[in-house]
Protein backbone atom coordinates (compact mmCIF):
# COMPACT_ATOMS: atom_id res chain seq x y z
CA UNK A 1 0.00 0.00 0.00
CA UNK A 2 1.78 3.55 -1.22
CA UNK A 3 -0.37 6.56 1.10
CA UNK A 4 -0.59 9.84 -1.32
CA UNK A 5 -2.51 12.41 0.67
CA UNK A 6 -2.56 14.44 -2.65
CA UNK A 7 -4.62 12.11 -4.71
CA UNK A 8 -7.75 13.11 -5.16
CA UNK A 9 -10.06 9.95 -3.24
CA UNK A 10 -6.90 8.39 -1.35
CA UNK A 11 -8.16 5.31 -2.77
CA UNK A 12 -6.26 4.14 -6.28
CA UNK A 13 -10.40 2.65 -7.38
CA UNK A 14 -11.75 5.36 -6.32
CA UNK A 15 -9.81 7.97 -8.17
CA UNK A 16 -9.85 5.55 -11.13
CA UNK A 17 -13.86 5.24 -11.13
CA UNK A 18 -14.10 8.63 -10.77
CA UNK A 19 -12.20 9.62 -13.94
CA UNK A 20 -14.07 7.12 -15.87
CA UNK A 21 -17.41 8.91 -14.56
CA UNK A 22 -16.00 12.32 -14.88
CA UNK A 23 -15.36 11.45 -18.54
CA UNK A 24 -18.47 10.06 -19.67
CA UNK A 25 -20.38 13.07 -18.36
CA UNK A 26 -17.78 15.26 -19.96
CA UNK A 27 -18.60 13.16 -23.45
CA UNK A 28 -22.42 13.25 -23.05
CA UNK A 29 -22.33 17.00 -22.82
CA UNK A 30 -20.14 17.41 -25.89
CA UNK A 31 -21.94 15.30 -27.71
CA UNK A 32 -24.81 17.33 -26.77
CA UNK A 33 -23.78 20.45 -27.26
CA UNK A 34 -22.08 19.76 -30.94
CA UNK A 35 -25.94 18.28 -31.98
CA UNK A 36 -27.77 21.52 -30.36
CA UNK A 37 -25.58 23.73 -32.53
CA UNK A 38 -25.88 21.74 -35.41
CA UNK A 39 -29.89 21.14 -35.19
CA UNK A 40 -29.83 25.13 -34.58
CA UNK A 41 -27.56 26.48 -37.21
CA UNK A 42 -29.53 29.74 -36.86
CA UNK A 43 -29.39 30.12 -32.88
CA UNK A 44 -30.19 33.02 -31.80
CA UNK A 45 -29.25 34.87 -28.24
CA UNK A 46 -33.16 34.64 -26.82
CA UNK A 47 -32.92 30.99 -27.79
CA UNK A 48 -29.31 30.30 -25.93
CA UNK A 49 -29.86 32.04 -23.15
CA UNK A 50 -33.61 29.87 -23.03
CA UNK A 51 -31.54 27.31 -22.83
CA UNK A 52 -29.60 27.75 -19.73
CA UNK A 53 -32.29 28.91 -17.86
CA UNK A 54 -33.93 25.66 -17.75
CA UNK A 55 -32.73 24.25 -14.32
CA UNK A 56 -32.11 20.67 -15.92
CA UNK A 57 -29.48 22.71 -18.34
CA UNK A 58 -27.69 24.26 -14.96
CA UNK A 59 -27.71 20.61 -13.03
CA UNK A 60 -26.24 19.34 -16.26
CA UNK A 61 -23.55 22.04 -16.57
CA UNK A 62 -22.65 22.30 -13.24
CA UNK A 63 -22.20 18.44 -13.04
CA UNK A 64 -19.89 19.24 -16.20
CA UNK A 65 -17.90 21.80 -14.44
CA UNK A 66 -17.49 19.71 -11.59
CA UNK A 67 -16.50 16.74 -13.37
CA UNK A 68 -13.62 18.96 -15.20
CA UNK A 69 -12.06 19.96 -12.08
CA UNK A 70 -12.13 16.64 -10.94
CA UNK A 71 -11.12 14.75 -14.15
CA UNK A 72 -8.05 17.43 -14.73
CA UNK A 73 -7.51 17.26 -11.32
CA UNK A 74 -6.89 13.64 -11.20
CA UNK A 75 -5.24 13.42 -14.74
CA UNK A 76 -2.62 16.19 -13.37
CA UNK A 77 -1.81 14.82 -10.38
CA UNK A 78 -0.69 11.80 -11.74
CA UNK A 79 1.49 13.41 -14.50
CA UNK A 80 2.88 15.48 -11.67
CA UNK A 81 4.03 12.55 -9.95
CA UNK A 82 5.15 11.06 -12.77
CA UNK A 83 7.63 13.69 -14.28
CA UNK A 84 8.12 16.79 -11.25
CA UNK A 85 10.46 14.59 -8.87
CA UNK A 86 11.39 17.41 -6.91
CA UNK A 87 8.70 17.54 -3.79
CA UNK A 88 8.76 21.69 -4.08
CA UNK A 89 8.26 22.15 -7.06
CA UNK A 90 5.25 18.80 -7.55
CA UNK A 91 3.87 20.49 -4.54
CA UNK A 92 3.67 24.04 -6.26
CA UNK A 93 2.40 22.65 -9.42
CA UNK A 94 -0.09 20.44 -7.63
CA UNK A 95 -1.44 23.63 -5.43
CA UNK A 96 -1.74 25.59 -8.62
CA UNK A 97 -3.62 23.20 -10.56
CA UNK A 98 -6.49 22.51 -7.59
CA UNK A 99 -6.22 26.64 -7.05
CA UNK A 100 -6.72 27.14 -10.85
CA UNK A 101 -10.00 23.95 -11.24
CA UNK A 102 -11.42 26.21 -7.64
CA UNK A 103 -11.61 29.01 -9.60
CA UNK A 104 -13.38 27.63 -12.51
CA UNK A 105 -15.53 26.25 -10.71
CA UNK A 106 -16.84 29.29 -8.59
CA UNK A 107 -17.01 31.48 -11.76
CA UNK A 108 -18.57 29.42 -13.21
CA UNK A 109 -21.22 28.64 -11.13
CA UNK A 110 -21.31 32.83 -11.11
CA UNK A 111 -21.74 32.53 -15.12
CA UNK A 112 -24.60 29.51 -14.82
CA UNK A 113 -26.63 31.44 -11.93
CA UNK A 114 -25.78 34.62 -13.41
CA UNK A 115 -25.00 36.28 -9.84
CA UNK B 1 28.28 -8.02 -39.09
CA UNK B 2 28.20 -5.08 -36.68
CA UNK B 3 27.27 -5.49 -32.77
CA UNK B 4 27.01 -2.35 -30.79
CA UNK B 5 27.62 -2.75 -26.86
CA UNK B 6 26.64 -0.41 -24.00
CA UNK B 7 29.93 -0.06 -22.12
CA UNK B 8 29.64 0.76 -18.51
CA UNK B 9 32.61 -0.12 -15.65
CA UNK B 10 32.00 2.22 -12.91
CA UNK B 11 35.36 1.52 -11.40
CA UNK B 12 37.32 2.91 -14.93
CA UNK B 13 34.41 4.68 -16.70
CA UNK B 14 33.47 8.23 -16.11
CA UNK B 15 30.57 7.48 -18.70
CA UNK B 16 28.61 4.70 -20.50
CA UNK B 17 29.34 4.63 -23.95
CA UNK B 18 28.89 2.45 -27.02
CA UNK B 19 31.70 0.11 -28.11
CA UNK B 20 31.31 -1.18 -31.57
CA UNK B 21 32.67 -4.82 -32.55
CA UNK B 22 32.36 -6.83 -36.29
CA UNK B 23 32.27 -10.03 -36.20
CA UNK B 24 32.03 -12.75 -38.70
CA UNK B 25 29.23 -14.67 -38.32
CA UNK B 26 29.14 -18.53 -39.50
CA UNK B 27 27.00 -18.94 -42.98
CA UNK B 28 23.72 -20.62 -42.98
CA UNK B 29 23.13 -20.63 -39.25
CA UNK B 30 20.62 -18.35 -37.34
CA UNK B 31 22.65 -17.77 -34.13
CA UNK B 32 20.79 -16.18 -31.34
CA UNK B 33 22.02 -13.23 -29.48
CA UNK B 34 23.39 -14.94 -26.65
CA UNK B 35 25.75 -16.92 -28.96
CA UNK B 36 26.81 -13.82 -30.47
CA UNK B 37 27.83 -12.35 -27.05
CA UNK B 38 29.82 -15.33 -26.25
CA UNK B 39 31.50 -15.29 -28.91
CA UNK B 40 32.65 -11.79 -28.52
CA UNK B 41 33.18 -12.88 -24.77
CA UNK B 42 36.09 -14.59 -26.42
CA UNK B 43 37.36 -11.69 -28.27
CA UNK B 44 37.25 -9.27 -25.54
CA UNK B 45 36.84 -10.73 -22.00
CA UNK B 46 36.01 -7.61 -20.36
CA UNK B 47 32.61 -7.61 -21.80
CA UNK B 48 29.57 -8.46 -18.82
CA UNK B 49 26.25 -9.87 -19.46
CA UNK B 50 24.52 -12.52 -16.91
CA UNK B 51 23.10 -15.95 -18.66
CA UNK B 52 22.88 -19.04 -17.00
CA UNK B 53 20.55 -21.51 -18.78
CA UNK B 54 20.76 -20.48 -22.00
CA UNK B 55 17.16 -21.95 -23.00
CA UNK B 56 14.97 -19.20 -21.65
CA UNK B 57 14.03 -21.03 -18.79
CA UNK B 58 15.89 -18.83 -16.28
CA UNK B 59 15.20 -15.39 -17.05
CA UNK B 60 19.20 -14.06 -16.28
CA UNK B 61 19.27 -12.56 -19.71
CA UNK B 62 17.01 -10.10 -20.11
CA UNK B 63 18.39 -7.17 -22.17
CA UNK B 64 17.18 -4.56 -24.51
CA UNK B 65 18.18 -5.47 -28.72
CA UNK B 66 18.04 -3.25 -30.89
CA UNK B 67 15.11 -1.17 -28.90
CA UNK B 68 13.02 -4.29 -27.68
CA UNK B 69 13.68 -6.24 -25.02
CA UNK B 70 13.84 -9.65 -24.73
CA UNK B 71 16.07 -13.03 -23.74
CA UNK B 72 19.11 -12.72 -25.54
CA UNK B 73 19.16 -16.67 -25.72
CA UNK B 74 15.63 -17.40 -27.17
CA UNK B 75 16.19 -14.56 -29.45
CA UNK B 76 17.46 -15.02 -33.18
CA UNK B 77 19.85 -12.42 -34.42
CA UNK B 78 17.93 -12.03 -37.41
CA UNK B 79 14.90 -10.91 -35.30
CA UNK B 80 17.06 -8.90 -32.83
CA UNK B 81 19.41 -6.93 -35.88
CA UNK B 82 17.98 -4.20 -37.74
CA UNK B 83 19.90 -2.65 -40.92
CA UNK B 84 22.52 -5.14 -40.60
CA UNK B 85 23.34 -3.91 -37.05
CA UNK B 86 22.91 -5.53 -33.49
CA UNK B 87 22.42 -2.60 -30.65
CA UNK B 88 22.57 -4.42 -27.36
CA UNK B 89 21.89 -2.67 -24.10
CA UNK B 90 20.80 -2.91 -20.59
CA UNK B 91 17.15 -3.03 -19.09
CA UNK B 92 16.23 0.09 -19.36
CA UNK B 93 15.04 1.97 -16.05
CA UNK B 94 17.29 0.09 -13.73
CA UNK B 95 20.76 1.16 -12.42
CA UNK B 96 23.55 -0.55 -14.48
CA UNK B 97 25.99 -2.31 -12.66
CA UNK B 98 28.25 -2.86 -15.30
CA UNK B 99 28.29 -3.48 -19.12
CA UNK B 100 24.49 -5.10 -19.96
CA UNK B 101 24.10 -6.11 -16.18
CA UNK B 102 21.56 -4.20 -14.22
CA UNK B 103 20.98 -4.05 -10.21
CA UNK B 104 17.08 -6.08 -9.61
CA UNK B 105 17.29 -4.81 -6.28
CA UNK B 106 13.74 -2.00 -7.02
CA UNK B 107 12.18 -5.16 -9.39
CA UNK B 108 12.46 -8.00 -6.80
CA UNK B 109 11.54 -5.60 -3.92
CA UNK B 110 7.87 -5.20 -5.75
CA UNK B 111 8.16 -8.48 -6.45
CA UNK B 112 8.20 -8.91 -2.19
CA UNK B 113 5.65 -6.35 -1.55
CA UNK B 114 2.45 -8.85 -3.72
CA UNK B 115 4.06 -11.68 -1.11
CA UNK B 116 4.51 -14.59 -3.70
CA UNK B 117 3.51 -17.53 -1.98
CA UNK B 118 0.61 -19.30 -0.56
CA UNK B 119 -1.22 -17.54 2.46
CA UNK B 120 -3.79 -20.05 4.22
CA UNK B 121 -4.71 -19.60 7.74
CA UNK B 122 -6.81 -22.59 8.33
CA UNK B 123 -5.18 -25.74 9.61
CA UNK B 124 -3.11 -27.81 7.10
CA UNK B 125 -4.38 -30.85 6.12
CA UNK B 126 -2.34 -34.40 6.67
CA UNK B 127 -1.75 -34.54 3.03
CA UNK B 128 -1.97 -31.40 0.52
CA UNK B 129 -4.22 -28.91 0.02
CA UNK B 130 -6.15 -30.12 -3.19
CA UNK B 131 -7.28 -28.24 -6.13
CA UNK B 132 -10.14 -28.94 -8.78
CA UNK B 133 -8.29 -29.40 -12.34
CA UNK B 134 -10.66 -26.05 -13.24
CA UNK B 135 -9.09 -24.44 -9.85
CA UNK B 136 -5.72 -25.23 -11.09
CA UNK B 137 -6.69 -24.25 -14.72
CA UNK B 138 -7.24 -20.50 -13.50
CA UNK B 139 -3.06 -20.31 -12.93
CA UNK B 140 -2.35 -21.00 -16.24
CA UNK B 141 -0.72 -17.59 -18.13
CA UNK B 142 0.62 -16.58 -14.48
CA UNK B 143 2.48 -19.12 -13.04
CA UNK B 144 5.06 -19.61 -15.91
CA UNK B 145 6.37 -16.14 -15.43
CA UNK B 146 10.21 -16.22 -15.10
CA UNK B 147 10.86 -12.81 -13.30
CA UNK B 148 13.12 -11.90 -16.02
CA UNK B 149 12.11 -7.94 -15.64
CA UNK B 150 11.44 -8.00 -19.44
CA UNK B 151 8.23 -6.90 -18.73
CA UNK B 152 8.38 -4.07 -16.02
CA UNK B 153 11.63 -2.56 -17.81
CA UNK B 154 9.35 -1.67 -20.65
CA UNK B 155 6.44 -0.50 -18.96
CA UNK B 156 7.06 4.02 -18.78
CA UNK B 157 4.95 3.62 -15.29
CA UNK B 158 7.38 2.01 -13.96
CA UNK B 159 10.46 4.22 -15.03
CA UNK B 160 8.67 6.72 -13.43
CA UNK B 161 7.88 5.07 -10.63
CA UNK B 162 9.50 2.10 -10.02
CA UNK B 163 9.45 2.70 -6.24
CA UNK B 164 5.61 2.81 -6.19
CA UNK B 165 4.15 0.80 -9.29
CA UNK B 166 4.61 -2.98 -8.70
CA UNK B 167 4.96 -3.32 -12.03
CA UNK B 168 3.60 -6.09 -14.44
CA UNK B 169 5.62 -8.44 -13.51
CA UNK B 170 4.98 -8.10 -9.63
CA UNK B 171 1.17 -7.75 -10.83
CA UNK B 172 0.88 -10.64 -12.64
CA UNK B 173 2.28 -12.59 -9.77
CA UNK B 174 0.01 -10.65 -7.41
CA UNK B 175 -2.92 -12.27 -9.87
CA UNK B 176 -1.64 -15.76 -9.58
CA UNK B 177 -1.93 -15.94 -6.11
CA UNK B 178 -5.46 -13.84 -5.87
CA UNK B 179 -6.67 -16.78 -8.19
CA UNK B 180 -5.73 -18.96 -6.66
CA UNK B 181 -8.11 -21.22 -4.50
CA UNK B 182 -6.06 -22.24 -2.14
CA UNK B 183 -4.91 -19.01 -1.09
CA UNK B 184 -7.37 -17.22 1.80
CA UNK B 185 -5.84 -13.89 1.96
CA UNK B 186 -7.32 -12.54 -1.04
CA UNK B 187 -9.20 -9.91 0.77
CA UNK B 188 -5.81 -8.56 3.06
CA UNK B 189 -4.03 -8.55 -0.44
CA UNK B 190 -6.76 -6.65 -2.77
CA UNK B 191 -6.58 -4.16 0.06
CA UNK B 192 -2.74 -3.83 0.09
CA UNK B 193 -3.39 -2.72 -4.00
CA UNK B 194 -6.06 -0.36 -3.52
CA UNK B 195 -4.25 2.86 -3.53
CA UNK B 196 -3.58 4.94 -6.24
CA UNK B 197 0.07 3.60 -7.42
CA UNK B 198 0.55 -0.27 -7.07
CA UNK B 199 -2.04 -1.09 -9.69
CA UNK B 200 -3.80 2.03 -10.72
CA UNK B 201 -0.92 3.82 -12.44
CA UNK B 202 -1.31 0.87 -15.42
CA UNK B 203 -2.43 3.06 -18.41
CA UNK B 204 -2.57 -0.20 -20.49
CA UNK B 205 -0.14 0.67 -22.78
CA UNK B 206 0.95 -2.90 -22.99
CA UNK B 207 4.22 -2.48 -23.79
CA UNK B 208 4.65 -5.84 -21.29
CA UNK B 209 2.84 -7.77 -23.30
CA UNK B 210 4.39 -7.01 -26.44
CA UNK B 211 7.79 -8.34 -24.90
CA UNK B 212 7.16 -10.90 -22.44
CA UNK B 213 9.54 -13.58 -23.95
CA UNK B 214 6.89 -16.44 -22.16
CA UNK B 215 4.03 -14.96 -23.93
CA UNK B 216 2.12 -13.89 -20.97
CA UNK B 217 -0.21 -11.12 -20.48
CA UNK B 218 0.27 -9.20 -17.73
CA UNK B 219 -2.41 -6.43 -18.74
CA UNK B 220 -5.10 -8.98 -18.53
CA UNK B 221 -4.29 -9.85 -15.21
CA UNK B 222 -4.12 -6.24 -14.23
CA UNK B 223 -7.60 -5.86 -15.69
CA UNK B 224 -8.89 -8.85 -13.66
CA UNK B 225 -7.32 -7.49 -10.27
CA UNK B 226 -9.20 -4.03 -11.31
CA UNK B 227 -12.25 -6.18 -11.72
CA UNK B 228 -11.68 -7.64 -8.37
CA UNK B 229 -11.13 -4.39 -6.56
CA UNK B 230 -14.40 -3.27 -8.49
CA UNK B 231 -16.78 -6.19 -7.46
CA UNK B 232 -15.48 -5.84 -3.39
CA UNK B 233 -16.20 -2.08 -3.23
CA UNK B 234 -19.74 -1.92 -5.08
S1 LIG C 1 -0.10 -2.32 -19.82
FE1 LIG C 1 0.27 -1.43 -17.82
S2 LIG C 1 1.84 -2.69 -16.90
FE2 LIG C 1 1.83 -3.16 -19.10
S3 LIG C 1 3.40 -1.80 -19.96
FE3 LIG C 1 1.45 -0.75 -20.05
S4 LIG C 1 1.30 0.52 -18.20
FE4 LIG C 1 2.90 -1.03 -17.93
S1 LIG D 1 5.68 -11.58 -17.26
FE1 LIG D 1 7.01 -12.27 -18.93
S2 LIG D 1 8.40 -10.55 -19.29
FE2 LIG D 1 7.46 -10.23 -17.31
S3 LIG D 1 8.94 -11.07 -15.86
FE3 LIG D 1 7.41 -12.66 -16.33
S4 LIG D 1 8.28 -13.84 -18.00
FE4 LIG D 1 9.44 -11.93 -17.88
S1 LIG E 1 20.10 -17.71 -20.17
FE1 LIG E 1 18.42 -18.41 -19.00
S2 LIG E 1 16.79 -17.34 -19.90
FE2 LIG E 1 18.43 -16.82 -21.21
Amino acid sequence: MVTQITSFGRSGLYDWMMQRVSAVVLSLYTVFIIGYLLVNPELTYEQWSALFEATWMRVFSLMVLLSIGMHSWIGLWSISTDYIKATGARFFFQSLCGFVMFVYVVWGVQVLWGL
Amino acid sequence: MLVSIYRYNPEKDDAPYMQDYEIELPAGKDLMVLDVLNLLKAQDPSISYRRSCREGVCGSDGMNMSGKNGLACITTVSEAAKNGKLILRPLPGLPVVRDLVVDMGQFYKQYEKIRPYLLNDTPAPAIERLQSPEEREKLDGLYECILCACCSTACPSFWWNPDKFIGPSGLLQAYRFLADSRDTATQERLSDLDDPFSVFRCHGIMNCVNVCPKGLNPTKAIGNIRTMLLQRAT
